[in-house]
């Protein structure tokens, strides 16, 4: 039951979500035609052609189905800048930036789940307070200003790492990406840190882990089976708001480190008004955030049943 | 638990600051710091945004103690200058989504029912939205700009401040002063704004240091991808995206904004989560 509204719920927000994203179209400065001629001239022959392509003659709710019916397929029209098939444009950027949200996932799960388990069992002492600090200037610093710091102490004073490009070959490519995806993690790291600690400090509080101390069972298990299974709902929570904040720290990273990534992609687009790229963003990263937000319900259904029947896990 | 502290009092209040850590301190110095810099801006830096073009991207040094941008601007006074864009923009932000937050959530909370489905609708539905994402795409497509960025986030930052706000309303809904109010007569926005509100005002304000973070964090990544402020604008991310390919000949030049972008929200946030802390202590915060 839970599911199935949660579904329900899902699919109209992507419904929403693709209408809006196909209004963006009608939402750019001067006439939809204007909008797709980008930089070609306007004779009557191209704007027949845009016409009869994008279904510009058909009534609303029909030129909507069109594009949806060709989207679903991943087909998103050609890019108005370089004409090239908007998919091919993703095929080529994505590569870097998949590696870059693998690297900073694996660096926010081990460094933000690590440091808030750290903090909640030094609660009250130095090592519980400077994760508390770091994780406060972390969540404050964005992924620009963080990796422009990375840049010029490890890149430009002491010279450990390369400040542009990607590198070809895994090790390589880890060896560019390092600061990259270090700049990207460091917010999320942040927020699951401040997460977790406050997550599993009150856990801790609860009755069961004190009965639990008492028969005699060693902190590790009571940390990791007690604490931290219990902590997981408040952690799996934060999920979707740590993954927008990695998709918004791409555009950034891209940016400030040169990457040919697709953050660089959706800016370029951006400043070109290239508007079937930044509608298959839009779409594609819409439609990623609906997904996670649908899969965290389920996970949190696996890791706490008590949710399915309307009550929460505090 | 006590149904109402005063916290507006002047004593209350250095009561609170007399006993807080030297961090919270140090926080408030740099608040002050950027309010003294963005009011006394003109004053500081006069010639913030005159070009040279004669001392291009200079190093730290005599005359220039931050060194020089590309176009030859003094980095020391740009950085001053940018205090105001700073303040005014997030500052506009937190007092907005306090505004729209607090108001749905007063009437979500006390009149509850159909209002109070509506409402909660409403707020998860805008609290789902990645705000700067969409904010790149569309102020991207339809021209972006300082303040039609601060509009544009304000537009999305108050679901925290309405989600809050109800559940306090909520609590506070059950006490026997409201009841006494309504028995009385009192109008019902004069029971949510007069005899209500106060008690959630702690905690609003306390959010809203929190709310004015993110807020100076969103608006200067908005200015850094080159939609917020617009070009030769004293602003500290537009700072950091025009002088960031500067990082082996000034550093300076892009390092100071970030430092103060880092400072200014971190002391925010610490000052916003210290008070929280405080009010919790006293068991008024959930």
């Amino acid at each position: 039951m839970f599911l199935v509204s949660r579904l329900a719920a899902s699919s109209a927000l992507l419904f929403l979500l693709s209408v809006g994203v196909f209004a963006l179209l009608y939402a750019s400065p001067g006439s939809a035609v204007d909008a797709l001629l980008g930089a070609r001239p306007r004779t009557a022959e191209t704007v027949a052609s845009i016409e009869r392509e994008y279904h510009l003659n058909d009534p609303f709710p029909q030129q909507y189905a069109y594009w949806l019916s060709s989207a679903v397929r991943l087909d998103f029209g050609v890019s108005i800048r370089t004409g090239e098939p908007v998919v091919a444009m993703f095929q080529r950027q994505a590569p870097p930036t998949l590696f870059l949200v693998g690297y900073a996932s694996i660096i926010t799960m081990v460094f933000g789940t690590g440091l808030g388990l750290l903090a909640a069992y030094h609660r009250g002492t130095i090592v519980d307070r400077l994760v508390v600090l770091a994780s406060v200037v972390g969540a404050s610093s964005p992924a620009f200003a963080t990796g422009l710091l990375l840049i010029f102490v490890f890149g430009v004073v002491l010279s450990w790492f390369p400040v542009y490009g990607v590198g070809t070959g895994v090790f390589d490519q880890a060896y560019h990406l390092t600061l990259p995806a270090i700049a990207l993690a460091s917010t999320s790291v942040a927020l699951v840190a401040k997460l977790t600690r406050a997550a599993l400090i009150g856990a801790l509080e609860q009755d069961y882990v004190a009965f639990a101390r008492a028969r005699g069972v060693g902190t590790v298990r009571i940390i990791l089976a007690y604490g931290f299974r219990n902590a997981l709902g408040p952690i799996l929570t934060s999920a979707n708001l740590v993954f927008a904040n990695i998709i918004f720290g791409v555009v950034l990273v891209d940016v400030t480190f040169g990457l040919p990534g697709l953050g660089a992609l959706l800016v370029s687009a951006v400043s070109f008004h290239d508007l079937p790229v930044v509608q298959a963003f839009a779409l594609l990263t819409g439609a990623l955030i609906i997904l996670v937000n649908l899969l965290v319900d389920i996970a949190l259904l696996v890791v706490d049943p008590r949710v399915g029947f309307g009550r929460s896990a505090k | 638990m006590r149904s109402s502290v005063s916290y507006s009092r002047g004593r209350s209040i250095w009561r609170l600051l007399r006993g807080s850590p030297l961090l919270i301190w140090l926080s408030l110095g740099i608040v002050a710091l950027t309010v003294a810099l963005s009011v006394l801006g003109p004053i500081l830096a006069p010639n913030a945004t005159q070009n040279d073009l004669a001392s291009s991207a200079t190093p730290p040094g005599s005359g220039h103690l931050l060194g020089t941008d590309l176009l030859g601007r003094d980095v020391f006074s740009l950085t001053i200058a940018g205090a105001r864009n700073a303040l005014i923009g997030p500052l506009i932000i937190a007092t907005g989504a306090l505004v729209i937050g607090n108001t749905l959530g007063l009437i979500a909370g006390y009149l509850g029912g159909l209002w109070d489905s509506l409402i909660m609708r409403f707020v998860d539905l805008i609290y789902a939205v990645p705000a700067v994402l969409v904010a790149i795409v569309i102020l991207g497509l339809v021209g972006g700009g300082y303040f039609v960025s601060v509009a544009f986030l304000t537009a999305f930052f108050w679901p925290q401040d309405a989600r809050i706000v109800r559940a306090g309303t909520l609590e506070q809904r059950a006490r026997p002063y409201v009841e006494a109010a309504r028995v009385l007569g009192i109008p019902v926005w004069r029971i949510m704004l007069r005899h209500i509100w106060p008690n959630l005002l702690p905690l609003v304000v306390a959010n809203s240091f929190l709310n004015f973070a993110v807020a100076l964090v969103s608006l200067s990544a908005l200015s850094f991808i080159g939609l917020g402020a617009p070009p030769g604008d004293p602003d500290w991310g537009r700072m950091l995206s025009d002088n960031r390919t500067l990082i082996f000949a000034n550093p300076a030049a892009s390092i100071a904004p970030a430092v103060m972008i880092v400072l200014v929200a971190s002391s925010m946030n610490l000052i916003g989560d210290w008070l929280l802390e405080q009010l919790s202590a006293r068991g008024r915060a959930h």
